[in-house]
């Protein structure tokens, strides 16, 4: 049958798209505008961190300095008052990383043995304990607070490192055991049996054949964990001891100074100090830290 | 005047062509096969058809309305999904209604549309129930229920069958050609079972990297493939092919000579390098391969039984071949035994293009 | 012959998994136990652990009735209420309007997502503390707008003792709702394809796909995702701390706070007794997904 009108547009070949559809544009649009509301706090950081004081108060919040100045984070670092002493954050930074990690080794190596226990191994008692310590993990942790310091005085290490290194552990069990458990459980079985049948036992098997092939699921578990435990502040608080304070409360103290007036380029500068060591790791492994969240949260 | 016209068909990812210059001519009521191996372009083709991909070149037309950029719900078609892709949450009528309603027809109309559907597909009972609670035939009805409500005139079908097992398939398939003979609408029907393809279709086009590689009904594809991809794709067991070379009136591999009397070429008689294909069930053997223009005496290698035949393995010309044999013959390794087949039955392919000769 | 001791068998990995079990067994079912159990008693700085000791100082009820009669404490609840129902809220909505813009397609996801979910990646300390310099009157947002023209805008919220909680919310939104999108975003793409493209071929516009077929698809990661999100909600603490301190005054104190300072300071048992009662405002919002995973099981 024969076009009807010679005249009409017959259509043919790629439908014709305008560059950008006012629904495409629309779509944009709002990403960026929620975009930019998410980038402001860290856009305010930056440059309240390189302003001098007077820039602040005559300045405006928003507003960059035309004369960046990095006083304020030499200042942060090694001489702003925190609590009583005042020596800076850098202190902080090194208790931060005597705490993250020793925490990070021991919890990931309890967890993987944990969950390869689980999904290899597997024996009743255990099967039950994980069930608990998923339900666990929901159980707010202020539960766990007083108990938790009288098991580290009963052990001896209240206030101390390996206080914190435990109580870190103890907490990162949960998802972290998930994590291991349903990774291992995902690996061909084949692969398990054939090794058994040639003879190797539990431990030969978990560091030649587990753990080679799940570099992608401690990647994720370290991240998980860094990020979790530099970031802690309650449980450095209450079992490292004053002495071992990480960064963050070192942070908060910052603004509960004794000094008078509130040197505001100082804390952001402070601020970002202490974000800098967990916004690395996430910018630089950016599909890992997904992958991690949604597989401990959707899982769970 | 024809149901669908696909003119010049062209698909491209980028630089990668996926479908290239594809013409198709689809009479009303007729039921085409899409049929290929994996990655060969038929279901790509289906979702063009349908308009769920944006072509690169040429134009659809369907029912002499030209839909080349119409949403796939204008262009008066109705969908099967292989995985039925019911909407979980609703019930089997609200399925079979919700684009209706969208699309503000009138509740009378509506329910005169889902008791046809219903009465035709044997769903009635089921119209209050959710796809969780359906088995996996009832799903797939209900899916061909949702498409026939919205009296399109052409159904697709992607893969259809390929989630259910094999009885169910068998059962479906019937149905599907119970409601075509019913329902006389056109049907493209995409799969890569060659069964389905050769039971239900009035034509068959096999397709292979983007391109048709043959359109025909079922019969002349299996009896005279065009190429050696259809020849080789087409019939199980697969056929036998021999490497050799043709001088018009015979076919020379490895010191046989195979007369070539009575086939029919597609062109002129021809010479040069060519593949011999012949299938093995019409290879025969002992008294019936006595009187064939060809015949060998062969030593048997291997025997499958199966049942209602047996297949059994053997070398002519050093090339290892299949033939078939009644069930009920007594045969084993290390028989000789006379085979023998008629060219006429035969393909012969042109070496370098792998054309029909 | 002997039967091997069922107990010797799987040794290695029953010791391999001990610390997993002694950590379930004395940390999360033990302190449960004594906080619940320690909530019934008297005691105000000592700890106690003898039946015979709990029996001494058994008290019933009495804890809780004077929970309820601080005025504190009502507003602690009352406040994590508000920030509760608000945060999980508001979460969902941003996060799932997002993860709809991010699945339509977007080119430079992967960009957006990083902004989106960079946040989650800080602290609470440094979260606070941007915000506190954000929010604060005398500097931040309500002088910039004032600057602008609109002389008599005020936003006092940090320093009003009615809004102080408010502010609480917003800044956890700004951490919390990227983590959210991520998770609905994973939950979206595990829509079959199919189902998009039977919507199109019946005419059904794209919103109403997603309102009244993927939305109810997505029930049991909702679900998931309201669980996670409200149990944190639950515990919120170093946010408030470093944001209000809980101030001005008491105005935005939360539980959490309320609990660590009576642990701390000689009411041990208040403190159990305000640690039972987040126990069981979690357990409460464990239950529909409760209902959900054994529902799952019966049908099987």
């Amino acid at each position: 049958m024969a076009m009807s009108s010679a005249t009409a547009i017959n259509p043919s070949g790629a439908k014709p798209k305008p560059l950008l559809a006012p629904g495409r544009a629309l779509i944009y649009a709002l990403l960026i505008v929620t975009s930019i509301y998410y980038l402001i706090p860290l856009y305010v950081m930056i440059i309240t961190s390189l302003k001098d004081l007077d820039q602040i108060r005559e300045g405006n919040i928003f507003i960059p300095t035309l004369n960046p100045t990095f006083a304020p984070w030499i200042k942060a670092w090694s001489s702003a008052c925190t609590g009583l002493n005042c020596t800076g954050l850098a202190p902080g930074f090194l208790n931060s990383v005597f705490i993250t990690i020793p925490s990070v080794i021991v919890s990931i190596a309890v967890a993987s043995v944990s969950g390869y226990s689980l999904a290899n191994w597997p024996f009743k008692l255990a099967e039950w304990c994980f069930t608990i310590l998923l339900v666990g993990s929901f159980i707010p942790y202020q539960v766990f607070l007083y108990p938790l310091v009288i098991i580290t005085r009963e052990m001896g290490i209240y206030s101390t490192l390996y206080a914190v290194i435990f109580v870190h552990t103890v907490f990162g069990l949960p998802i972290l055991t998930l994590l291991f458990r349903n990774y291992f459980a995902s690996l061909p079985e084949e692969l398990f049996k054939a090794a058994r049948v040639d003879g190797a036992g539990y431990w030969r098997i978990f560091f030649q054949i587990m753990v080679p092939m799940s570099l992608p699921i401690f990647t994720v578990a370290v991240i998980l964990q860094v990020t979790g435990i530099w970031n802690d502040f309650l449980f450095g608080v209450i079992y490292a001891g004053p002495t071992n304070y990480p960064m963050t409360v070192q942070l908060n103290n910052i603004v509960n100074s004794l000094q008078g007036v509130k040197e505001y380029n100082v804390e952001m500068a402070a601020t970002i100090l202490t974000g800098l060591v967990p916004l690395t790791i996430y910018f630089l492994s950016g599909k890992y830290f997904v992958r991690g969240i949604a597989a401990g949260a959707v899982k769970g | 005047m024809s149901s669908v016209f696909v003119k010049d068909l062209t698909l491209k990812f980028g630089s990668a062509k996926v479908l290239d210059q594809l013409n198709l001519d689809i009479a009303e009521g007729e039921f085409l096969v899409l049929l290929g191996a994996s990655g060969c372009g038929k279901s790509t083709l289906l979702n063009c058809i349908a308009g769920l991909l944006d072509i690169t070149e040429g134009e659809i037309h369907i029912n002499g309305k030209n839909v080349t950029w119409a949403e796939p719900s204008d262009r008066g078609i109705g969908m099967v999904f292989q995985s039925y892709a019911l909407y979980p949450q609703m019930t089997v009528e609200g399925n079979m209604t919700f684009g209706l309603r969208i699309a503000g027809m009138e509740k009378a109309e509506i329910e005169k549309r889902v008791a046809r559907a219903a009465e035709i597909l044997q769903i009635g009972p089921l119209l209050q129930r959710k796809p969780g609670a359906l088995s996996g035939g009832q799903r797939q009805r209900v899916a061909i229920g949702r498409a026939l409500v919205r009296e399109a005139n052409v159904f697709l079908f992607d893969e259809p069958l390929s989630n259910l097992d094999a009885k169910l398939r068998a059962d479906l398939r019937v149905e599907i050609k119970r409601l075509h003979v019913r329902l006389k609408n056109t049907m493209i029907y995409v799969t890569h079972d060659q069964i389905e393809a050769m039971t239900l279709a009035d034509r068959i086009a096999v397709m292979k990297s983007g391109l048709i590689q043959q359109l025909d009904t079922p019969q002349e594809i299996y009896n005279r493939p065009q190429n050696k991809y259809v020849a080789g794709f087409i019939g199980s067991p697969e056929i036998n092919f021999f490497e050799g070379a043709v001088d018009g009136e015979h076919f020379a591999t490895r010191g046989i000579q195979i007369p070539l009397t009575g086939y029919r070429f597609n062109g002129a008689r021809t010479s040069g390098p060519a593949w011999f294909g012949i299938r093995p069930e019409h290879i025969f053997s002992g008294d019936a391969a006595r009187h064939l223009p060809f015949s060998v005496e062969v030593t048997v290698e291997l025997v499958e039984p199966m049942g209602s035949d047996t297949l059994a393995w053997t070398s002519v010309a050093d090339v290892p071949i299949r033939f078939r044999m009644d069930g009920q013959a007594a045969v084993k390794h290390g028989d000789r035994i006379l085979v023998g087949f008629d060219p006429t039955r035969a393909s012969l392919f042109d070496k370098q293009s792998e054309k029909r000769l | 012959m002997n039967r091997p001791n069922p107990l010797f068998r799987n040794l290695t990995s029953k010791l391999a998994a001990s610390p997993m079990i002694f950590i379930v067994l004395v940390v999360f079912i033990g302190s449960t136990a004594w906080t619940v159990a320690s909530s019934f008693t008297s005691i105000k700085t000592l700890p106690i652990f003898t039946p015979q000791e709990f029996y001494d100082n058994w008290v019933g009820w009495d804890q809780y009735v004077r929970l309820w009669n601080t005025p504190r404490w009502i507003t602690s609840i009352t406040n994590l209420a508000i920030y509760g129902v608000l945060f999980t809220g508001f979460a969902f909505i941003i996060g799932f309007l997002l993860a709809v813009l991010m699945d339509q397609k977007i080119r430079a996801e992967g960009v957006f997502r990083t902004i989106y979910l960079y946040p989650f990646a800080l602290s609470f300390i440094v979260t606070g503390k941007v915000w506190a310099w954000i929010l604060n009157p005398a500097f931040g947002l309500e002088k910039t707008v004032r600057d602008l023209g609109w002389t008599s805008f005020s936003f006092d919220w940090l320093t009003n003792r009615d809004m102080s909680i408010y502010t609480v919310v917003i800044a956890g939104l700004w951490q919390g709702s990227g983590l959210v999108m991520a998770l609905m975003l994973a939950g979206l793409r595990g829509i079959d394809d199919e189902i998009w493209r039977a919507s199109r071929v019946d005419g059904i516009p794209k919103w109403r796909t997603y309102l009244q077929i993927v939305i109810p698809m997505m029930r049991p990661v909702m679900i998931t995702i309201f669980v996670i999100v409200a149990s944190g909600s639950v515990r919120v603490y170093d946010l408030v701390l470093a944001l209000t301190q809980g101030g001005p005054g008491n105005s935005s104190q939360v539980p959490s706070m309320y609990i660590y300072e009576k642990l701390f300071v000689g009411a041990l048992a208040q403190g159990t007794a305000a640690s039972s009662v987040l126990l069981l405002a979690t357990a409460i919002i464990l239950i529909p997904w409760i209902v959900v995973e054994f529902g799952k099981k019966s049908r099987v």
